[in-house]
């Protein structure tokens, strides 16, 4: 299954994966971490570094872009015994947390680790910020007012 | 297993900085440069340092064919993520090996009389650099005149420096390393035989 997928849904499902690390909780990954890949061995090739990023807007989508502002980053490079290479990206100055979520991308790169990352790791991960989004939308949705425009007839003819 | 750079990228390439910047103020003089870096051979830490210093994801990087496909070519991308330059005329920096590649000064970029500055800056290895009997270097920045010895030295690097220099305001600089030592011949230096 996994030999035939694409370099593109390979390409795709590390964003996912990376998109999901980034917005881990610290605590999302240290308890698997240490209970799960405690021997992954993994070491930095350049230390854990904070700066900014410059985020980018569009307009309605179409529009042109522009400059929204900078944001806090910080950045982790990991590598494992094997030689793949972790990469994460977070907002805020974490630097455990970008160092962790940096490990997952590499453990998730080895083949027959990946199934244990996404279940233990992932999907958690992708549990709660599906239960955030469903009760801010519930939130968003007990003051949502609907408004009808009633037929007045004076336009007939 | 990638070979790490400065394990305290802000220091260590502000000191790295000053000193390129002190052995470019006076042409000939060795500076200190790398101690504690170890690159993957054959680059020297002096090198490195002056390659994970000055360049960026902005400065195409061009390495000579003897260190192109190498481990050392591996480290300097990864470090600086600085992308490679196709040809030396295109390149912001240049790394080559003065024991296994030709030094043609000639074929880098030379700046614009506008901008003199869009020259490349050669980085070059040398087997040794010492301030001692060999070439005489004059100009600004050397009070009177100032000796270096490096080897191996090109065959026709004395015509190629002068052809260098008379070029003025353009023209590349020259950093030559060895170990974690380095020197610099800016573009403004006049250099003769020694002897």
């Amino acid at each position: 299954m996994l030999e035939d997928v694409s370099a593109e849904n390979e390409a795709a499902a590390r964003r996912r994966a990376m998109g999901l690390l980034a917005r881990a909780l610290s605590s999302e990954l240290s308890g698997p971490l240490e209970q799960r890949f405690a021997g992954h061995g993994a070491r930095e090739l350049k230390p854990v570094e904070t700066g900014l990023a410059m985020l980018r807007g569009r307009a309605g989508g179409d529009g042109a872009p522009f400059n929204l502002g900078e944001a806090t980053v910080t950045r982790a490079v990991v590598e494992l015994p094997g030689g793949e290479r972790g990469y994460a990206h977070v907002l805020g100055r974490d630097a455990e947390r970008a160092r962790l979520a940096a490990i997952f991308d590499a453990l998730w790169q080895t083949p027959h680790r990946r199934r244990l990352v996404e279940t233990c790791v992932l999907e958690p991960i992708a549990a709660r910020l599906e239960a955030e989004r469903a009760r801010t939308s519930a939130e968003a949705a007990a003051t949502r007012v609907d408004f009808f425009t009633l037929r007045r007839g004076e336009d007939d003819p | 297993m990638t070979a790490l750079a400065f394990a305290d990228p802000a220091v260590e390439s502000q000191a790295a900085f000053r000193a390129i910047l002190r052995a470019i103020a006076s042409p000939g003089a060795i500076e200190t440069c790398g101690r504690g870096l170890a690159p993957p051979s054959p680059l020297s830490p002096a090198a490195a340092a002056a390659i994970l210093t000055l360049a960026d994801f902005e400065t195409p990087l061009w390495i000579a064919s003897s260190l192109r496909g190498g481990e050392a070519a591996a480290y300097l991308k990864f470090h600086t993520g600085a992308p490679l330059a196709a040809s030396p005329d295109r390149a912001a920096f240049a790394l080559l090996d003065l024991e296994r590649d030709r030094l043609d000064l000639k074929s880098f970029a030379q700046g614009t009389a506008d901008y003199p500055d869009r020259s490349t800056t050669v980085v070059a290895e040398t087997r040794s650099l010492a301030r001692r009997r060999g070439m005489r270097i004059a100009g600004p920045g050397v009070n009177g005149t100032a000796e270096i010895d490096f080897s191996p030295t090109p065959d026709d690097f004395l015509s190629q420096w002068e052809a260098n220099r008379s070029a003025f305001p353009l023209g590349v600089d020259l950093i030559l390393t060895s170990g974690i030592e380095l020197a610099i011949l800016p573009r403004s230096v006049r250099v003769t035989g020694g002897e």
